[in-house]
């Protein structure tokens, strides 16, 4: 029989193939983990962490007024799930604070003479303020507002206040979008993209371009010279900051020029958070590039680190949407505390003092990596 | 010329106890080394013997796990740093960068060497290597012959005092071998000493001595004569043919499981037959004495190495400890 003249050489030829292919694959062990993990990861995410409808959102609450009233629009608001009172304000001011730190979602402020002014008919403001730099985050809790309120007070207003339950609502609810009034999503999308963009770029490139030494042999040449291993990683991390900084540039006049987001803190402020996140990225591409063996396996990596840095992040989606264990997950990313620090800076007008403690995770990340990153770049082979 | 004290006569590279292990397997076990100042020192070894080890062990890339030594006069443990400035060491792989082009290489490690005068020293080196005018082209179109040249200027542009080259010469043509090993020699006249692992006997022959390590022992160390000498190994060389019209040859098979043969082994149509006792030996070739014509020839440097190599125990298939 000559080979290759029928349907079973060809099928004996496949087989070969299949057999080799499927004894390659489970060699590698990092790509079959890898298709083993990914669904299960997909998942948790998709399945149980991403929620568009986020509840239990942290409400500060600030009552001016001592009517049984205010302590049922409080009760109101809570009985629809979507807030939660962590705070009561008791000095004027601390509820903007509190919202520009993102501490809260919310500010509910009750006025004085609230009850007063509601059994007399004079439909007393109830200022619902939100932090509406997400608008996705935000909106489906504002429109209850208005209904939940409406409804408690019918409970209330009975007997002689019967009346005042009628017709139009007895309270005029003011809801205050901050910091993005007219709930445009670019406003909180555009600078999250910089987040993004620059740990996919900084994070990937960076371990393959040490991988790609390796898998070439040419790190054995480079070891050999007097070049230390700080010396390489500076050497090989500078190139790709000038990268991030042209990308930081492109979205940022992007932002600023075709998408007109508002730009309230300083750009210095904001350079500064750029680049130190950037060096966190890099660094942590040098470490990852130290674990994998192979440009794929650190293509692999990155790919697993970019997962949650979207989706997770708060990017995506809504942050508080989360269950806790997903947040937790997040908070170790430095793309969440990067995405913290450019829309708090851009949007709300964050100052050094605001930006302190997100800027201080971004920097003890850098330097856990930095160090791990040295300590596992070795001087020697093998 | 004197880098860390060492006095001309002295051995610049001169090691002890060398050990390194991977795993449960000890890949390089106690070898012994020295090499003068000038010499052309060719080390030698079946594949997995520990040479490359060895070589990267003294040249700093790698930490032995026992021994120790001095190169240049600098403790090999502890100023890795000081001999890395001053070894050039060509990788078994071509390590060069294949995306930059040939003059961008070489400026690169003049760079990181900190070398004055750069674009001369490159177009000196370009000029050497007969490249003068393909400075431009990308390093990896380059034919392998000529990546290895390439490779052996890039790591002689610091003007090194020891040379550590590891198996240059594989996949690489006749002529390209020769001329490269004229340059080696020249280099070594200049006072570089040279460290070079190979299979080749022929270049082997090119060197001043040779040190045969197998599995990672040191099995040989001396000048090529004093290598066979001790080696007390006897050859013979038979010629004929048997009264079968077969040739001396086909007795390779036959002869070597007598008493008193190491080895037979067929070279065209001649037999090549050692052992450690002459008499012993022409007993064992005496059935055939009639027809075939023995004569006695000095072993080779090939006879020595496989019979060393037999005699040392395997260490490359793992056992678990």
């Amino acid at each position: 029989m000559i080979a290759g003249s029928s349907w079973q050489a060809t099928s004996q030829r496949i087989l070969a193939m299949i057999f080799k292919e499927i004894r390659q694959m489970t060699r590698d062990r990092g790509t079959v983990g890898m298709m083993l993990a990914m669904p299960l990861i997909q998942l948790m995410i998709f399945g149980f962490a991403i929620n568009n409808d986020p509840r239990a959102l942290p409400m500060a609450v600030e009552v001016n007024d001592v009517s049984p009233f205010a302590r049922s629009v409080v009760a109101a608001l809570r009985n629809t799930s979507y807030f939660r009172v962590t705070r009561v304000i008791d000095a004027p001011g601390e509820g903007e604070r509190l919202l520009a730190r993102g501490e809260v979602q919310f500010v509910v402020t009750v006025p004085v003479d609230f009850g007063r002014d509601l059994v007399r008919g004079a439909r007393p403001q109830l200022l619902v303020t939100a932090d509406a730099t997400d608008p996705a985050a935000t909106g489906n809790a504002l429109s209850s507002v208005e209904q939940a309120v409406a409804g408690a007070l019918s409970h209330d207003l009975i007997g002689p206040l019967a009346l005042r339950a009628q017709g139009a609502s007895p309270v005029e609810v003011v809801v205050h979008r901050s910091y993005n009034p007219e709930g445009i999503t670019s406003h909180n999308t555009v600078p999250g993209l910089l987040a993004v963009v620059l740990s996919m770029t900084m994070v990937m490139l960076t371990a393959l371009s040490v991988t790609r030494e390796v898998e070439q042999g040419t790190m054995e040449n480079l070891l050999a010279t007097p070049l230390r291993p700080f010396e390489v990683m500076v050497g090989k991390i500078v190139p790709y900051l000038f990268i991030g900084v042209v990308q930081m540039g492109v979205i940022l006049l992007a932002a600023q020029f075709v998408f007109r987001v508002p730009f309230m803190g300083s750009i210095a402020l904001t350079l500064f958070a750029t680049l130190l996140f950037m060096v966190t990225s890099l660094a942590l591409g040098f470490t990852l590039s130290t674990l994998a063996r192979s440009q794929l396996q650190a293509m692999q990596m990155s790919f697993f680190y970019m997962l949650p840095s979207i989706l997770l992040s708060g990017f995506a989606f809504p942050f508080r949407g989360m269950p806790l264990w997903a947040q937790w997950v997040a908070e170790v990313l430095p793309t969440t505390h990067f995405i913290r620090l450019v829309r708090g800076i851009m949007l709300k007008g964050w100052t050094l003092a605001d930006a302190a403690l997100e800027l201080g995770v971004l920097a003890a990340m850098l330097l856990v990596l930095g160090t791990i990153a040295v300590r596992r770049y070795q001087d020697t082979v093998a | 010329m004197s880098a860390g004290g060492v006095d001309d006569g002295a051995p610049v590279i001169a090691v002890h106890g060398l050990t390194k292990r991977f795993g449960g397997r000890t890949v390089v076990d106690a070898v012994d080394l020295s090499v003068g100042r000038g010499r052309i020192c060719g080390f030698l070894g079946p594949n997995g013997s520990g040479k490359t080890t060895t070589l990267r062990m003294i040249c700093g890339l790698l930490i032995p796990d026992g021994g120790e030594g001095r190169v240049l006069g600098f403790d090999m443990l502890r100023e890795r740093a000081a001999i890395k400035a001053r070894v050039g060491y060509m990788t078994q792989k071509f390590g060069l960068f294949a995306d930059l082009t040939i003059a961008e290489n070489l400026e690169f490690f003049a760079r990181v060497h900190g070398l004055d005068r750069r674009r001369e020293r490159v177009a000196e080196a370009l000029e050497r290597l007969g490249l003068a005018t393909r400075g431009q082209q990308l390093a990896g179109s380059l034919s392998g012959g000529w990546k290895q040249r390439l490779a052996l200027a890039a790591c002689v542009l610091h003007e090194p005092e020891i040379l550590l080259l590891d198996e240059p010469t594989a996949g690489v043509d006749p002529q390209a071998r020769r001329e490269f090993w004229d340059q080696i020699h020249a280099l070594a006249a200049q006072g570089m000493t040279v460290l070079v692992s190979t299979h080749y006997m022929d270049e082997a022959e090119r060197c001043h001595e040779i040190a045969y390590i197998a599995y990672g022992r040191m099995l040989a160390r001396g000048t090529i004569d004093e290598v066979i000498a001790g080696s007390r190994l006897h050859a013979l060389q038979g010629e004929g043919r048997l009264d079968d019209g077969r040739g001396a040859d086909r007795l390779a098979a036959e002869i070597e499981g007598r008493p008193g043969v190491a080895m037979a082994a067929p070279f065209g149509t001649a037999i090549h037959v050692c052992g450690p006792d002459a008499a012993d030996l022409r007993a064992a070739v005496a059935p055939w004495a009639d027809r075939i014509d023995w004569r006695e020839v000095q072993p080779s440097l090939e006879d020595v190495f496989i019979h060393l190599m037999r005699g040392a125990q395997d260490n490359s298939v793992v056992v678990s400890p």
